[in-house]
């Protein structure tokens, strides 16, 4: 790491402090003059690279990697051509648009994701489905999760996500029929959020087992886990505790 | 057994586990096969076996913390799972890198893209009983694995990447040493390909087993290799080119047939190209900072923000979800290309035989570590 910026001997550094240095030892302690020098030298280098710096900069500005980061805007996306299509083509389909960061979110209503989504596949060749996945805000109102989805075209490269509101307990349609890889996708916010999906082949646990109850990604899930006692007999065992937690008494049950 | 009038002399279909430890399954995957004799019926693959909560610990950790928990999902890859989640939080956070750190993070990726690639083509090849290629490709992922050790001290998790650049200046020689293994290496990928490319078992075994279709390809979402194996040409370094990969110059190979075997020269081409990629970064490496001036405390703002590069297996993205000034994320989602790309496994084995099941999930090139999550 050190070597990354090395400093070069500045051969200004010795006729700078010569002339700033005069007024310098009159609010300074006197000191010894090997220290009040190289303190002087320090200075004078701070100074002269701020005045090269600030007399470099309009001329040619920074690179961007030195200047402070950017963060992106959000900002309105109604006028983009896929947006328009499909508010167009599927009435009452955009609730919102925005872009943020080159991408362009648009906020669909949960009931009609079906239809949406094989719109935009069919009449606007969105053939590829990046991903599916969910975002859970416990206390929104107006509906616990974020279902989102995003697509890609490979005719000019462009990416679309949808995000649909959904309210806990409520069914998504499944859009495991308009493209097959959503299949595993739905299976996993399934498990991991609970969220269902109508129409969906097989929506069976994915990455938890059979019989595990709760969904790990929602947000009062703890991150530390739930004992299996737990997890699979909800009924008998209070959360964090089971037959694990109390393994000292497991030779008893054998008896 | 299945069927209530199966009996021990009349079977014909048999339901078999096949893993989750069996060492053709690439880590602790299992498929319930159904068999009629020898050939697959169907196959479901059952998964979760390694699922350790990495999406949810994201969401417990600041954004660099995140980092080195990228490693352990596609932990042969790990520097390429690292410049996933880098690249996706320098967009959310607006930070450009500087030049030599962009170079850098390109050459510790492919090198990375071409160690990966040997492991799948040793363990791909052995499974199918060729156990020669493996001996010869762990000996040259070693010396891979020797660069990353002599630049960040790790061989596996590597870590070695930081928002908004990378963390070590190279060391002295490095350059030089990896100089002189990029120029030896199209010899030995020479070398590998006269085990197997023209050889008559190899291709008994993987011409026109597992083939895909381009539109099924589409259809199931698959990226990286399998896709190309299709003949899509797509890549996300050509597509959505993030660090520098818009400045270097490289093929991105297709198949014909969509096959396991096109699928190996694919991958075999791809190792030549990272060679050429690297090859070229090491020549042009820019001169200055490695580290971008970013904050010490990283805050975002709110929004959503999907990011994604060409990982060995294919399209590793993140999808990021923040609050405003957070410091970490409020969802951190992985779209891991093996869990994409092993879906489509019960499509490409139907009608094959239980044998190919082995040939299939090699040329997926699946890591457990990932899908799983």
């Amino acid at each position: 790491m050190t070597d990354e910026t090395p400093k070069p001997p500045d051969d200004r550094a010795p006729d700078e402090p010569a002339a700033e240095g005069a007024d310098r030892p009159a609010d300074g302690k006197p000191k010894p003059t090997d220290e009040e020098k190289a303190a002087r030298i320090a200075a004078a280098k701070a100074k002269a690279a701020a005045k090269k710096a600030a007399a470099e900069a309009p001329a040619e500005p920074k690179p961007a990697w030195e200047e402070k980061p950017v963060p992106p805007e959000r900002a309105d996306a109604a006028d983009d051509p896929d947006v328009v299509a499909l508010a167009d083509g599927v009435a009452g389909s955009v609730l919102g648009a925005e872009r943020f960061a080159g991408d362009v979110t648009v906020t669909v209503p949960a009931g009609a994701i079906a239809e949406i989504c094989r719109f935009l596949k069919v009449e606007r060749g969105f053939s590829f489905l990046v991903d599916l996945t969910a975002v859970d805000w416990p206390d929104r109102e107006g509906g616990r999760f974020d279902v989102v989805y995003w697509m890609h075209r490979f005719d000019d490269q462009r990416r679309l996500r949808l995000r649909a509101v959904v309210a806990e307990g409520d069914a998504v349609d499944s859009v495991s029929g308009i493209w097959k890889t959503a299949n595993w996708m739905e299976r996993e916010v399934y498990d991991l959020f609970g969220v269902t999906f109508a129409g969906h082949p097989g929506l069976e646990r994915i990455l938890t087992w059979e019989g595990f109850h709760g969904h790990p990604l929602r947000k009062d899930f703890p991150v530390e886990g739930i004992d299996t006692g737990a997890a699979i007999y909800p009924d008998v065992y209070p959360p964090g505790g089971g037959p694990v937690a109390e393994s000292e008494g497991e030779g008893e049950d054998q008896e | 057994m299945n069927g209530p009038d199966s009996s021990l002399f009349d079977v014909e279909e048999m339901e078999v586990n096949f893993g989750p430890q069996h060492p053709a399954t690439h880590g602790v995957l299992r498929v319930q096969v159904k068999l009629d004799g020898e050939k697959i019926l169907d196959a479901k693959p059952i998964i979760g076996y390694l699922h350790r909560g990495t999406e949810k610990l994201f969401e417990t950790m600041e954004f660099p913390q995140c980092i080195p928990h990228t490693d352990r999902m596609d932990y042969i890859a790990a520097a390429t799972n690292n410049q996933g989640f880098c690249v996706t939080m320098e967009k959310l956070l607006g930070i450009t890198i500087p030049p030599r750190a962009a170079y850098l993070r390109m050459i510790l990726a492919e090198l990375q893209r071409i160690a990966s690639h040997l492991v799948w083509f040793g363990t791909h090849a052995i499974d199918i009983g060729a156990i020669t290629p493996f001996f010869y490709n762990f000996r040259d992922r070693d010396e891979i694995l020797d660069l990353f050790e002599a630049y960040c001290g790790a061989r596996l998790t590597l870590n070695t990447m930081k928002i908004g650049g990378v963390p070590f200046e190279l060391p002295e020689g490095w350059v030089d040493r990896c100089r002189a293994l990029v120029d030896d290496f199209p010899r030995r990928i020479d070398e590998y390909e006269t085990l197997l490319t023209d050889n008559r078992i190899w291709k008994q075994r993987t011409v026109g087993i597992g083939v895909v279709s381009p539109e099924d390809a589409v259809e199931w979402g698959l990226t990286g290799p399998p896709l190309r194996g299709s003949g899509i040409r797509w890549d996300i370094r050509r597509v959505f080119p993030y660090d520098r990969y818009d400045e270097v110059d490289f093929e991105v190979p297709i198949g014909a047939n969509g096959d396991t075997y096109d699928r190996y020269l694919v991958r075999v081409e791809e190792m030549r190209q990272s060679l050429r990629i690297v090859r070229q970064c090491l020549d042009a490496l820019p001169e200055g900072p490695i580290m971008a001036r970013a904050p010490k405390v990283l805050r975002a703002k709110e929004g959503m923000v999907y990011g994604s590069v060409e990982s060995p297996k294919g399209e590793l993205g993140y999808f990021i979800v923040t609050t405003e000034k957070a410091t970490t994320p409020y969802r951190c989602r992985v779209r891991p290309p093996s869990f994409v790309n092993l879906q489509a496994l019960p499509e490409m084995v139907k009608g094959h035989l239980v044998a190919d099941l082995v040939a299939v999930i090699g040329t997926l090139d699946i890591v457990l570590g990932e899908i799983d999550r």
